[in-house]
């Protein structure tokens, strides 16, 4: 019995020993190959608005741009303002102008959005105006019937966590601070709002419009109410009609790179304009 | 030792210490990044209040944290007897055809990542709890998909105690002409002790440290709940929302959130291996 462990044990060892020599190679390889035939890396973070036009031009860029990589993640505008400060990404997503106490940045506005109220697509109302917002959104209205919609029904706000975009924005419209908006649930993009309210009949938030007609018109059980009496659509932001209209905005800490300064030109091309539209947003003018 | 033993310690020791180091680094650097925000806790203030709002410097963890032990507490309540009926009646109900069967379909369910369950309390459990009480998104709605999580990782667990039973416990039970169900309760179960806690605090590390699911369907509300139906935030959710963005003396505090999760995780270790240590003869 002895010599059979000690047997195994040896063969294991030597197993071992290839396995971990095997990637210890890799990982040499990879330093070593590091700086000659890698691709240039671009990384773009914030925005969950910006995120999916970022992509799309992304890869239409690097289809002609064979030498060029760009990454693409979210986690609020307040992010892509922060990673491009700190130089932890090349590229800041924004979806809203910068504030007094963000400076040192570059900013480009690739193209025009608004924030629109949704609702689910059984709810009969057809406006909110502000003031019934402003109550729904510090919980004085708890109940559907206080703001002309159907009574009986409880009114489930959804909001954005902090540092979207969408929330300081919203919240800036109704005049409100935005850790004083009340909501009974909290949501990070503008997916997970969206699918929430297609999930609740009674619930109401806001998102960017972009991506609410895109959710819309893919299926999702969604209404977008009409803001001030304008209606939600890029037609009102272009003309600028619409009450709440933001710039989607690409940040950068100057001097931007070779690569960074190139994609922001073909960024702002007339010719990607199709992109923009195809998302439902506005080209930037 | 025998000199064939040595290459065989000799990575066991690298490797040891290699992954102690790593770990060893994290817990440093949470620790590290939490000093900031500390001063602020010892003023007795803030820890523990309830009110999370970056806006005004209020960093209060009492609610999350609360809303954390809650939605682990009431997952592993659920998940835990109905892991354990699941592994009884795999073991000693189920015709001997569908116990692999059986097996595979949890193995299987174990491996599914969190963020689907969590995609599915979303467009699934959600609207069905709203029907019932507004607004949906709540603790139990989190208790509900973490227990659906973790009763796979249990059951497996529990189901390598029972098979690892020696068959003579069954045999001298036929012989002694005691009935199946009371040879599960008075046996077996008695004789899966170390399996229970062992699986118990695995569920519970698990529901602890999950982010996705919680985030997805609690409601992300920073509140103590007056109802199992009302939303909460957990402390993983929180750290998930802010820290992309969060500076300074925020951050900190989302570090703090970090470290309390640490230390919870470590008393549930401390915790399953005292209770272990008295089950000693099982």
């Amino acid at each position: 019995m002895n010599t059979h462990v000690e047997f195994i044990g040896c063969r294991g060892v030597r197993m071992l020993f290839l396995l971990m020599a095997g990637v210890v190679a890799l990982l040499f390889n990879g330093i070593l190959h590091a700086e000659e035939d890698q691709p240039v890396r671009l990384l773009a973070t914030g925005s969950s608005t910006v995120a999916p036009l970022m992509t799309i031009m992304a890869q239409r860029y690097e289809k002609s741009n064979p030498g060029i990589r760009i990454d693409v993640q979210t986690g609020g505008s307040s992010r892509g303002v922060a990673d491009a400060y700190r130089g932890v990404a090349d590229i800041g997503m924004v979806s809203r102008p910068l504030g007094p106490r963000e400076k040192g940045l570059e900013v480009q506005t690739v193209a025009l959005d608004g924030v629109t109220v949704i609702v689910h697509r059984d709810n009969p109302i057809s406006g909110l105006d502000k003031e019934q917002l402003v109550r729904i959104y510090t919980g004085k209205a708890v109940e559907w019937g206080e703001v002309g919609g159907p009574s009986g029904h409880a009114l489930v706000a959804v909001s954005k966590s902090a540092g979207h975009s969408t929330l300081a924005l919203f919240a800036a419209y109704l005049g409100l601070k935005p850790g004083r908006l009340v909501a009974r649930a909290i949501v990070g993009d503008n997916q997970q709002a969206i699918k929430t309210v297609a999930g609740n009949p009674n619930a109401i938030g806001y998102v960017s419009i972009g991506a609410a007609r895109q959710a819309r018109d893919d299926g999702e059980a969604i209404r977008l109410l009409p803001l001030d009496g304008v209606p939600a659509t890029p037609e009102a932001v272009a003309r600028g009609d619409f009450p709440l209209s933001r710039p989607l905005n690409v940040v950068y800490r100057p001097p931007a790179s070779k690569a960074v300064r190139d994609f922001l030109v073909f960024a702002r091309d007339p010719d990607q304009h199709d992109l923009i539209r195809s998302l439902d947003f506005v080209p930037a003018p | 030792m025998k000199r064939r033993d040595a290459p065989l310690l000799f990575f066991s020791a690298i490797s040891a210490g290699l992954v102690g180091a790593a770990l060893l680094t994290i817990v440093a650097v949470v620790a590290f990044e939490s000093r900031e925000a500390l001063p602020g806790m010892e003023g007795g203030a803030s820890l523990f209040d309830s009110e999370w709002d970056p806006y005004s410097s209020n960093f209060g963890m009492g609610a999350m944290l609360l809303a954390s032990l809650l939605l682990t507490a009431g997952a592993v309540v659920v998940a835990v007897p109905a892991a354990l009926l699941v592994a009884i009646s795999t073991n000693y109900y189920l015709p001997s055809v569908l116990r692999g069967p059986a097996r595979r379909v949890m193995e299987l369910a174990s491996g599914i990542p969190s963020v689907v369950y969590g995609l599915w309390g979303l467009t699934v459990l959600v609207p069905l709890l709203s029907q019932w009480q507004q607004p949906g998104t709540s603790l139990l709605a989190g208790v509900i998909a973490l227990a659906l999580m973790i009763i796979p990782t249990v059951m497996l667990v529990l189901d390598a105690g029972f098979r690892a039973l020696p068959s003579h416990h069954w045999e001298n039970a036929l012989a002694l002409g005691i009935r199946r169900g009371r040879f599960v309760l008075a046996v077996a179960l008695p004789a899966v002790t170390r399996s229970l806690t062992t699986g118990v605090s695995l569920g519970t590390a698990r529901a602890l440290g999950e982010t996705m699911v919680v985030l997805m369907v609690t409601g992300n509300l920073v509140q103590i709940p007056g109802s199992v139906f009302e939303p909460v935030r957990a402390l993983t959710a929180n750290i998930a929302l802010e820290m992309g963005y969060a500076m300074d003396i925020h951050r900190s505090a989302l570090y703090v959130g970090g470290f309390l999760l640490l230390l919870l995780s470590m008393t549930i270790v401390v915790i399953s291996h005292w209770v272990a240590g008295r089950y000693r003869h099982a």
